[in-house]
């Protein structure tokens, strides 16, 4: 990545300390729009409790056909309840009620926390104005909202970008932290990737021209705001299979219920309406009815305080299903830039001789490894960085060449490409020493760079670059690897260091001078074989991959192309959190079964709460099957129908937060969860059925 | 001990066959075995189709609802018309048209209910042309539909799951006969009645009783009743009666067969897609499953009779013995009832009716589950896979990813068919049986009174809609009431779940395959048995328990009392 | 389907003929061939070895109480027979059981009936002498129901009981390869060497 902020003159002395911390974006704490709130937030609750009263429009409601049943349980028991009093048909009438009142509450919480941001974003979406270039270069002042397509704008230091667009004069450093939360500044300049600039960040110096790119009211603001907010969420593929699921289940306790009541006539017994519909709505699985889509909105969330932007529910979906992850190396498997890591003498000179030599020649070499090499000497031989006389010149790299160096009073020290050194100081009348050649390749067959320093004539030895790994990288991999999930390397260098770097980094498999055509290739040839891939890009030549990858991760600080070719997009511009990204599509999807597990299995204490308090009367002998004992068939009744309603309020915040995810093989996964969600499922409710019993009695509720 | 080695004998027999008629139907249906040729390439041209002329599932689909209407029509007319055809020796004249209509339902659903008493109602033809030739023909249809469906999973982005006419073909000619004519052999060998002669008159003059036996061409139609899981007997008492099922040895041949192609199916199903272990996965759950239905069904059974008791005899060191054979004993006649109950077959070597209740309970609950355990010909294969498919569309959401079975993804569409497949079946049940408790025509149809009588009323729902066609033998099922609403039952409950499980096969085909990795769902472990097992034991239980609760369990809990 | 009809029919003719014409007539032929005594019927001068009978008088070994025998609990008026299998479960011709539940009070009645019939002829009854079988016609008891009715056709015979433990213990078979249901006794085959022995005796 070539972000000016990230690179920073990278502190490549104490490059240790900037490594860490892979995968663990959630450094956004506080900032931009991933303004963390917790989980009961005061604001979003009275939106929530508002929103839960809202939602009780049957139009509402008739999308969610379990929690449907459930309203129109509840209208047949009021009706009944009118019919014929009792405190027991009320109770039961108005916890019924409660029941759909806290799943719209559910999804009221689940929403509120993205309305609260969109409403942050929309503040600074209304604030903006625009200067916009006339055809004849002069400037009028205008609505940001008016710009159209084409438009060009300036923007000096103080401004706020308009709208999204590409810089085609100038450069300026801009603050994004409006957007991404990052604090430091970045630098876009027109020409290249990274000329896109996003509507509602801040100019902080210089003047730019900007070519506007996005219609009126589709910038990327306004995708951020109706995206956080959930304004056309749409289900996604698991959530459909999953509602139909469910659909089906409340479909085959209907006639359950129902025939209950030709059975109990029958057999003799008479069965109340009013005991049936709470049968009903304590079978039909409320649980994750009611949660089902307060999960969902809770997921996309959970990307958006990771800074991730996804553009549908369906990317995060499939975020979970990814087998092959294709990295870029640089800056994702390894630090962004190669260092030094060793100087090697050839036959005749100490190191220390090539140490010095080769800070000489690094001194004016912004770059970082060129930095590298300077503070690898001073570490190695304490050669401190030196005031040079007047008379010395800097030779600057150049793509002829292929070396820089430094002129200083008629020495000329020079580091490059190991060819163009070596014939350099064979015309400076030297010759190539023995060894040099041996030393080149075994740096090149390790991964690394060999650049060889020459001072004058006298070829002093090699200097290794290596590129760095990134410390934590090999374990999440290998997590990854646990997880099924396949990591391919990108990368533009030669197959041999790409193996060793690959090695080193403990990835699957490496993709070597890599093209945006044989990256496609590897992306199309994995589809076929049946698997998803994710995969990060910035350049407009990774658009048609982006849009070709299952999940493609677009960094903010790339092209707009490239972020409207994937179908996410990274604020944070950390091409490392692909893998957050999976974790949390893994998350959402185990929510949603294990809730479902967990809702079928509190069927079982609801039958042995409700089947003998429907018929002990007829068949005293069924008292047997009360193996709670419950203190009577109403509040037997009554107990599981307050459970069945409470247990929604108590999974409230897993289903926000999620199920706990660890990185290990499904087989431990399923088995955790079918122990804790299965088998939980099945106890949790016998307990808390007889405490609410008991409570009951306690009140002479009964 | 005896039982303890009928059921080491049952294993190691179904073992072997699981592996090699297992491997053997997998050759089969892939056109590797070619023996019959001969009679093969003409009955091929005779339909106008050949092994390499695929179908897309919806053809398949056709071909099999076209077919089974054919063979609905000719049994019916065959029945209507019985008095003007031969091999009619005791003269029965036609059966009515109620009677057949549920009789035709009935043979071509592989349910084998009767509404009629063999001997009394049914003529050689009518037995041999009408009965026995859907005896052979419906497991067919059960197993090739199966097969289609695996090859959903066994094949990649294909439009067709196979040709049902060639499907059918070879199952009839490979596998069903040459079984069902060595076990023919075997049940006359050892007194099964196989002759067109008709009924003996014999006096004893011991005795100073002149009895008119009843006979027929038992001995092979007892062979395929029991091996395509059919159940219907030549003779009402079906395999109680010593001529269909004269000693222990035809009693055990008898389990053997009704449990041979069903358990096998799983093996060939793992050979087909590839895997043996997913079929090992299968197996395991239905036999887990089969086996502790035995084990407390023939537990309920050797605690004897509580009439009995109540009558004085309170030891009863045989078990329950009304309504079964001694030659059998109580937990053999348990075992060949559980056998015949989770199999589809419905045979009966006892009066199911007159097991205890927890017995009874057993066996109820035995269909109510599915008939997957193993299930019927073919039909429980194809039931476990949707089972199957809905385990693992919550397990696979449980770890995280889109669920998928042998590489197929399992989407919106396939929830949709298995969602279907699973519950088309309780609800017909409860919803018919919710009919007959309310009508009076349904309402005089048992024989016992008080929750008996509903579990009668129960199981013959339940049995007719899980194509068993075992009965509570105390229901007066030959009424028009019963006869059509059985039929009903029968029908809907036959299609309305292949249908689905063909359309599973279609879109399964059609998917790529995604490739196994660990993060994969695994379905050949234990976890995914008990899963699968817990799908299936979750379906039923929640589905049919307030039923049953006012059945079995509360003539069980009724310690005491008589009704 | 057009197509598919004429498959259907093509289909449902071959197999009326294949499976079941051409299968039952070859297992007949094969069956009359090798095993002519079991595919007739298992018929001995006086009756099937394969289908009990009603033996109500107390000369004889009695059989299972099947159905509406003599000595069951409720005879049913003008049919006799009993163990005839064309009188089985009350309806002509068929074979049956009663179907009665276990908590039925018809079950308990008609076998309170039974205990006091036997009590009436001086024998302890077992389970499988008070109650019905699956077909209604049971040729088998177990050599224990056997010995228990002893004193009753010791005592109509003259026989003694030791010659008939003998002849019962001679008539018993094993269960069938030693483990497969249980020993038995056919009732016919016992009372026909009952009737060997008497006249041996006389």
């Amino acid at each position: 990545m070539d972000d000016a902020t990230q690179v920073g003159t990278a502190q490549v002395g104490t490059a240790q300390v900037g490594t860490a911390q892979v995968g663990t974006a959630t450094k956004a704490s506080g900032q931009g729009v991933a303004r963390s709130r917790s989980l009961f937030d005061r604001e979003i609750l009275a939106q929530a409790l508002a929103g839960s009263v809202r939602k009780l429009d049957p139009r509402v409601q008739v999308r969610n056909p379990v929690m449907f049943v459930v309203l129109v349980g509840t209208i047949v028991t009021f009706v009944e309840a009118i019919a014929h009093p009792s405190t027991f048909s009320w109770s039961i009438t108005i916890w019924l009620f409660l029941t759909v009142v806290f799943a719209n509450f559910a999804e009221a919480m689940a929403e509120g926390r993205g309305k609260a941001q969109a409403d942050t974003l929309r503040r600074m979406r209304s604030e903006a104005e625009a200067r916009r270039l006339r055809a004849d270069r002069t400037e009028e002042r205008v609505a940001a909202a008016e710009l159209a397509r084409g438009d060009l704008v300036v923007c000096e230091a103080g401004d706020l970008v308009p709208s999204d667009g590409e810089i085609v004069e100038g450069i300026a450093s801009v603050d994004e932290s409006a957007i991404t939360g990052e604090s430091a500044p970045v630098i876009r300049e027109s020409g290249g990737d990274r000329s896109a600039v996003t509507g509602g960040t801040k100019v902080l110096s210089d003047r730019i021209v900007v070519r506007i790119t996005a219609e009126r009211g589709k910038t990327f603001l306004d995708r951020m705001i109706s995206l956080v907010e959930g304004a056309n969420r749409q289900k996604t593929p698991n959530e459909i299979a999953l509602t139909i699921l469910l659909a089906a289940l409340t479909i085959v306790f209907l006639p359950v219920v129902v025939t209950l009541q030709p059975f109990g006539r029958f057999s003799g017994a008479s069965v109340s309406v009013v005991v049936l519909v709470a049968l009903l709505v304590c079978l039909i699985p409320t649980t994750i009815g009611a949660l089902l889509s307060a999960i969902g909105i809770a997921g996309m969330d959970r990307l958006v305080q990771r800074n991730v932007l996804a553009m549908s529910g369906r990317a995060v979906e499939a975020a979970g299903d990814v087998q092959t992850l294709l990295l870029d190396k640089t800056g994702t498997i390894t630090l962004g830039n190669r260092m030094a890591a060793a100087f090697l003498p050839t036959a005749g000179h100490t190191e220390e001789e090539l140490a010095d030599a080769a800070q000489l020649a690094s001194l004016a070499d912004e770059t970082p490894e060129g930095r590298s090499i300077v503070v690898l000497a001073k570490q190695r031989f304490e050669l401190r960085e030196r005031e040079l006389a007047p008379d010395h010149e800097f030779v600057p790299f150049s793509a002829n060449t292929r070396m820089s160096g430094l002129d200083i009073g008629g020495r000329s020290v020079r580091k490059g490409a190991a060819e163009s050194v070596r014939r350099w100081a064979v015309e400076q009348g030297g010759t190539v020493p023995e060894g040099l050649d041996e030393a080149v390749g075994q740096v090149a067959r390790a991964g690394s760079t060999p650049l060889v320093v020459a001072d004058g004539p006298t070829i002093l030895g090699v200097i290794e670059l290596k590129d760095v790994v990134k410390q934590g990288i090999k374990e999440k991999f290998a997590e990854m690897r646990q997880m099924g999930i396949r990591t391919v390397m990108i990368t533009g260098d030669n197959p041999l260091t790409a193996a060793a770097i690959a090695e080193e980094a403990g990835v699957d498999d490496y993709l070597a001078e890599a093209t945006p055509e044989t990256k496609m290739e590897l992306i199309k040839a994995e589809q076929e074989g049946g698997k998803l891939v994710a995969m990060t890009g910035d350049g407009t030549n990774d658009a048609p991959a982006l849009a070709q990858a299952d999940v493609g991760v677009a960094m903010n600080t790339g092209t707009t192309a490239a972020k409207e070719a994937g179908n996410m997009v990274d604020l944070d511009s950390n091409p490392t959190k692909l893998i957050d990204v999976v974790e949390i599509g893994k998350q959402l999807l185990i929510t949603r079964g294990s809730l479902t597990t967990f809702s079928i299995a509190n069927d079982v204490a609801k039958y042995f709460a409700i089947i003998p308090a429907l018929f002990v009367a007829t068949y005293p002998q069924l008292d047997t099957l009360n193996v709670m004992k419950l203190h009577s068939p109403q509040s037997a009744v009554l107990s599981a129908v307050i459970f069945n309603a409470l247990v929604i309020i108590a999974l409230i915040p897993l289903a926000l937060r999620g199920v706990k995810f660890r990185a290990t093989g499904s087989a431990a996964i399923l088995r955790r969860n079918v122990l804790v969600y299965g088998v939980g499922g099945i106890v949790t409710p016998f307990v808390f059925i007889k405490l609410i019993d008991l409570v009951l009695t306690a009140l002479h509720a009964y | 001990m005896g039982f303890l080695w009928t059921i080491v004998t049952l294993v190691v027999a179904l073992g072997l066959t699981w592996r090699y008629l297992g491997s053997y139907m997998a050759a089969v249906f892939d056109g590797r075995v070619h023996f019959l040729g001969a009679v093969e390439r003409p009955l091929y041209r005779a339909l106008g189709t050949s092994p390499d002329r695929e179908q897309t599932w919806r053809r398949y689909a056709t071909s099999v609802v076209v077919f089974s209407g054919v063979s609905f029509a000719l049994t019916y007319l065959l029945l209507r018309i019985q008095g003007s055809l031969p091999l009619d020796p005791q003269h029965l004249g036609a059966v009515g048209p109620a009677l057949s209509f549920n009789t035709a339902a009935s043979f071509l659903t592989n349910t084998n209910w009767q509404n009629y008493g063999g001997e009394t109602t049914m003529s050689y033809f009518s037995q041999i042309g009408a009965l026995m030739v859907q005896q052979f023909v419906s497991p067919a249809v059960g197993i090739v539909a199966a097969i289609a469906l695996v090859r959903g999973f066994a094949r990649k982005e294909s439009t067709t799951i196979g040709n049902f006419w060639v499907d059918l073909v070879r199952c009839l000619f490979y596998v069903l006969l040459p079984i069902a004519f060595l076990a023919g052999l075997v049940f006359v060998g050892q007194g099964a009645v196989q002759t067109l002669a008709g009924t003996v008159s014999i006096h004893d003059a011991m005795n100073g009783v002149t009895q008119t036996i009843a006979r027929g061409p038992i001995g092979f139609m007892e062979a395929i009743k029991q091996l395509g899981t059919n159940g219907g007997g030549f003779l009402n008492a079906n395999s109680a009666t010593p001529f269909e099922n004269p000693t222990a040895l035809t009693n055990w041949l008898s389990i053997y067969l009704m449990l041979a192609i069903p358990f096998s199916l799983t093996y060939t199903f793992g050979k087909l897609v590839g895997s043996v272990r997913q079929g090992r996965a299968l197996l395991a759950a239905m036999v887990l499953v089969f086996g502790v239905w035995v084990g407390f069904t023939s537990y309920s059974e050797h605690q004897g009779n509580p009439a009995v008791a109540a009558a004085g005899i309170v030891h009863q060191s045989t078990g329950n013995m009304v309504g079964k054979e001694v030659r059998f004993g109580d937990t053999s006649s348990a075992l060949f009832a559980v056998a015949s109950t989770q199999t589809s077959t419905g045979s009966a070597d006892a009066s199911y009716d007159s097991f205890t209740p927890m017995g009874g309970f057993g066996l109820l609950t035995g269909m109510m589950l599915g008939e997957v355990t193993p299930g019927g010909s073919g039909t429980g294969l194809y039931t476990m896979l949707i089972y199957a498919i809905v385990a693992v569309f919550i397990g696979g959401l449980m770890i995280g990813r889109t669920p998928e079975y042998l590489g197929k993804k399992i989407q919106a569409k396939e929830v949709k068919l298995a969602g279907l497949g699973s519950l088309v079946m309780p609800l017909l049940v409860l919803v018919l049986t919710a009919v007959a408790v309310s009508v009076h025509a349904g309402r005089i149809g048992p024989l016992n009174s008080g929750p008996h009588g509903f579990t009668e009323i129960l199981y013959a729902l339940t049995s007719q809609g899980n194509n068993n066609g075992s009965a509570f033998g105390g229901l007066s099922g030959n009424t028009p009431f019963y006869n059509v609403v059985g039929a009903i039952d029968m029908l809907i409950g036959r299609f309305g779940i292949m249908i689905p499980a063909l359309a599973l096969g279609g879109s399964l085909a059609a998917k790529n395959v995604v490739p196994e990795s660990l993060g994969t769902f695994r379905t050949d472990n234990t976890m995914f048995v008990g899963l699968v097992i817990g799908v299936i034991v979750i379906i039923g239980g929640l589905t049919f328990f307030p039923a049953i609760s006012l059945g079995p369990i509360v003539e069980q809990l009724s310690h005491g009392k008589f009704f | 389907m057009l197509t598919n009809l004429r498959r259907s029919v093509v289909m449902a003719a071959i197999s009326l003929v294949v499976f079941g014409f051409l299968y039952a007539l070859a297992g007949t032929g094969v069956a009359q061939l090798l095993f002519p005594h079991q595919a007739n019927g298992s018929i001995t001068a006086y009756g099937s070895t394969l289908i009990g009978q009603n033996w109500s008088s107390p000369r004889w070994f009695h059989g299972r109480p099947d159905d509406t025998g003599p000595y069951a609990s409720n005879p049913k008026k003008g049919i006799a027979g009993g163990d005839n299998p064309l009188f089985a479960n009350g309806v002509a011709g068929e074979s049956g059981a009663t179907n009665l539940g276990p908590r039925s009070k018809v079950l308990l009645a008609d076998t309170k009936a039974l205990v006091s019939y036997w009590h009436r002829h001086g024998v302890d009854p077992t389970e499988d002498l008070v109650t019905t079988s699956g077909s209604g016609y049971d040729p088998d008891i177990t050599p224990l129901d056997a010995v228990v009715q002893i004193p009753m056709v010791a005592k109509a015979t003259g026989i003694s009981p030791s010659a008939l433990r003998h002849l019962v213990a001679a008539e018993t078979h094993g269960a069938e390869l030693g483990f497969l249901g249980s020993s038995y006794v056919d009732v016919l085959q016992l009372n026909e060497a009952l009737a060997h022995l008497e006249r041996a005796g006389r």
